[in-house]
């Protein structure tokens, strides 16, 4: 869907170029993150392909189309574009804001509002913000505003350049998250820049990992460039904890639970205390049917009804949307032994430390 | 021996009903001057902005020139203009025009100059056009600043309409150069306090003018 084909970028008065003989590839609906050191030439690299910057040589194709072909203007009309400082209009409305691009290509005046009302519901903003103007919204709601601003036209290209940057860390990953859902309906095709090892990995389907001066150093999927590095400068740029943000990749959903100690309410005392022996545990989780109802000590089974007894609840309860480092976390620091997977009440299995440690290394 | 001595009164109301006429018509001449001169000004302005916007180093030379023409004594400016356009009307608007350039176009460039860099770069992603782009997003954004110039241009040619009583203009300046030579207070104090209060109405409408023309401003940060 994009091609960069050794582009170069040389600024007047630069003596190396930001951006050497790059060449690029990115799928029709995949998110490709770009991400380097300052002066990897990343954000020049996403620039260049609106031609907000100029290349100085080399060839840029969007849908098979040279980029370089047509006027910059109504190039960009064709491309979704989000930046940091996000950039909405001050003297705009939001509406306004959101219906640049459709205002720009000419659409009727019914298209654009009914597109208007939509794009709020996506981005999930209320429909009475939008005769407000930005300074009114604060920094999560007005980059919400630059997404939806982004996608008025429905372009099948986005740029985005470190678009949530600006946000604090807990609005950020709400933005990521829901970027992600988002981008699960939309297939757009998607260049995101970010200085953020720890988002890229998050974010992108493929990470470009660039060096100082627009060197690609390596490009492919967040699980095989944390499982092996092409080079040094890419082991030392992942930082440690390699590991764990390969554990940050992987949903509880695809690591096989156990069932774990865990018994209906309905069995007999005698069978309650077969099942802790087989796990050799002085405890036991109890069901009501698929519900959890919590946990109970080896000592409290007297033999007689456990319906009798008071569970208590298990400190780590999971869904298994959740990572695998998101469930280590929350192991370690609660000093659970197990962690329990519930999907909308419904009981899946447990994790333990031992679980989590052979998916580390696997 | 004198018999009777009568002080004039400081402020002669009869005057006033008795030179009515004139006095309407020296307003219409003051407002006419004001309003031909800030106009010209503007339209004057924008162009030498957008050029000292377009090429930055055209912006020293243009502000040097009309920096220049700024210094020159209003006085001076009417009499070197008498040999080439004569003792009239379009004499006093050029030298009134070039008084208001400098700071027209000083508030114009800076106002431009303080559009921030991620809305110009938004723009221009959007696929905003050069043009489009400096009249639908860089002038409203730098309305404040430029109508803050217009405010101070504006108030500045009503005070110096009056010096063209010299050229036989002059607006409520009139009253003031007669009153000056006959040491009649009243058209002193006509001429005057005339004056400001017109320069008072402009500036109010300005702001009120910018309010209207600035919603997004209005009650905000």
């Amino acid at each position: 869907m994009i091609r960069l084909d050794n582009v170069t970028k040389t600024f007047p008065g630069g003596s190396r170029p930001a951006v050497a003989s790059l060449s690029l590839d990115v799928g029709r609906g995949e998110l490709v993150t770009l991400v380097g050191p300052s002066g990897c030439g990343k954000t020049t690299t996403l620039k260049m392909i609106n031609r907000i910057i100029e290349p100085t040589a080399g060839r840029i194709f969007i849908d098979a189309k040279d980029a370089l072909a047509v006027p910059a203007h109504e190039l960009r009309r064709s491309i979704g574009y989000v930046i940091q400082q996000i950039g909405l209009f001050p003297h705009r409305t939001i509406a306004q804001n959101i219906a640049t691009v459709p205002l720009l290509l000419g659409w009727d005046r019914a298209r654009i509002e009914a597109r208007v009302t939509e794009l709020v519901e996506v981005v999930g903003l209320e429909g009475t913000m939008l005769t407000r103007y930005p300074s009114e919204l604060s920094g999560g709601q007005q980059q919400r505003v630059g997404v939806a601003r982004a996608l008025a036209a429905d372009p099948p290209v986005l740029l985005m350049d470190e678009p949530f940057g600006a946000v604090d860390p807990i609005v950020r990953k709400h933005l990521q998250q829901e970027f992600l859902q988002l981008q699960e309906r939309l297939g757009k095709t998607v260049v995101f820049v970010t200085h953020d090892i720890d988002e890229a990995v998050f974010m992108g389907a493929r990470i470009a990992i660039l060096n100082v001066g627009g060197v690609l150093e390596q490009y492919d999927t967040p699980e095989t460039i944390l499982a092996s590095p092409a080079n040094a400068f890419v082991e030392d740029f992942l930082g440690g904890e390699r590991g764990l943000k390969r554990l940050a990749l992987r949903p509880v959903s695809q690591v096989g639970l156990e069932r774990g100690p865990v018994v209906d309410v309905a069995v007999t005392g005698d069978e309650a205390r077969r099942i802790m022996d087989e796990h050799s545990v002085d405890w036991l989780g109890l069901l009501d049917g698929d519900r959890l109802l919590g946990w109970v000590d080896g000592s409290m089974l007297d033999g007689g009804d456990l319906r009798l007894l008071q569970p208590r609840p298990f400190l780590v309860s999971l869904d298994s949307q959740s990572s695998l480092r998101e469930a280590l976390d929350a192991v370690v620091t609660s000093h659970a032994r197990v962690a329990v997977v519930v999907d909308d009440g419904v009981y899946k299995g447990m994790l333990d430390l031992e679980a989590i440690a052979e998916e580390i290394t696997e | 021996m004198i018999l009777a001595q009568e002080t004039p009164p400081l402020f002669d109301w009869d005057w006033v009903a008795r030179n009515w006429d004139q006095i309407i018509d020296r307003t219409w001449e003051h407002v006419t001057l004001t309003v031909v001169s800030v106009a010209i000004g503007m339209v004057l302005s924008l162009g030498l902005s957008i050029i000292a916007l377009r090429w930055r180093r055209a912006y020293a030379p243009i502000t040097w020139v009309t920096g220049l023409l700024y210094t020159i004594p209003s006085l001076a400016l009417f009499a070197l203009l008498v040999p080439i356009v004569g003792l009239n009307a379009t004499n006093a608007v050029i030298a009134l025009t070039s008084y208001t350039l400098l700071i027209l176009i000083r508030n114009t460039v800076a106002g431009i100059d303080g559009v921030p860099a991620s809305v110009v770069e938004a723009a221009d992603g959007m696929g905003y056009t050069r043009r489009a782009r400096f009249w639908k997003m860089e002038v409203p954004l730098a309305l404040p600043a430029i109508v803050a110039g217009v405010r101070i241009a504006t108030v500045t040619t009503v005070g110096l309409v009056t010096v063209t009583a010299v050229l036989g203009l002059g607006g409520y300046g009139f009253f003031i150069l007669r009153g000056l030579n006959t040491f009649f207070w009243t058209q002193i104090i006509v001429g005057v306090s005339l004056s400001v209060a017109l320069a008072t109405v402009f500036d109010l409408s300005f702001v009120w003018a910018q309010r209207w023309l600035t919603p997004w401003a209005r009650g905000v940060g």
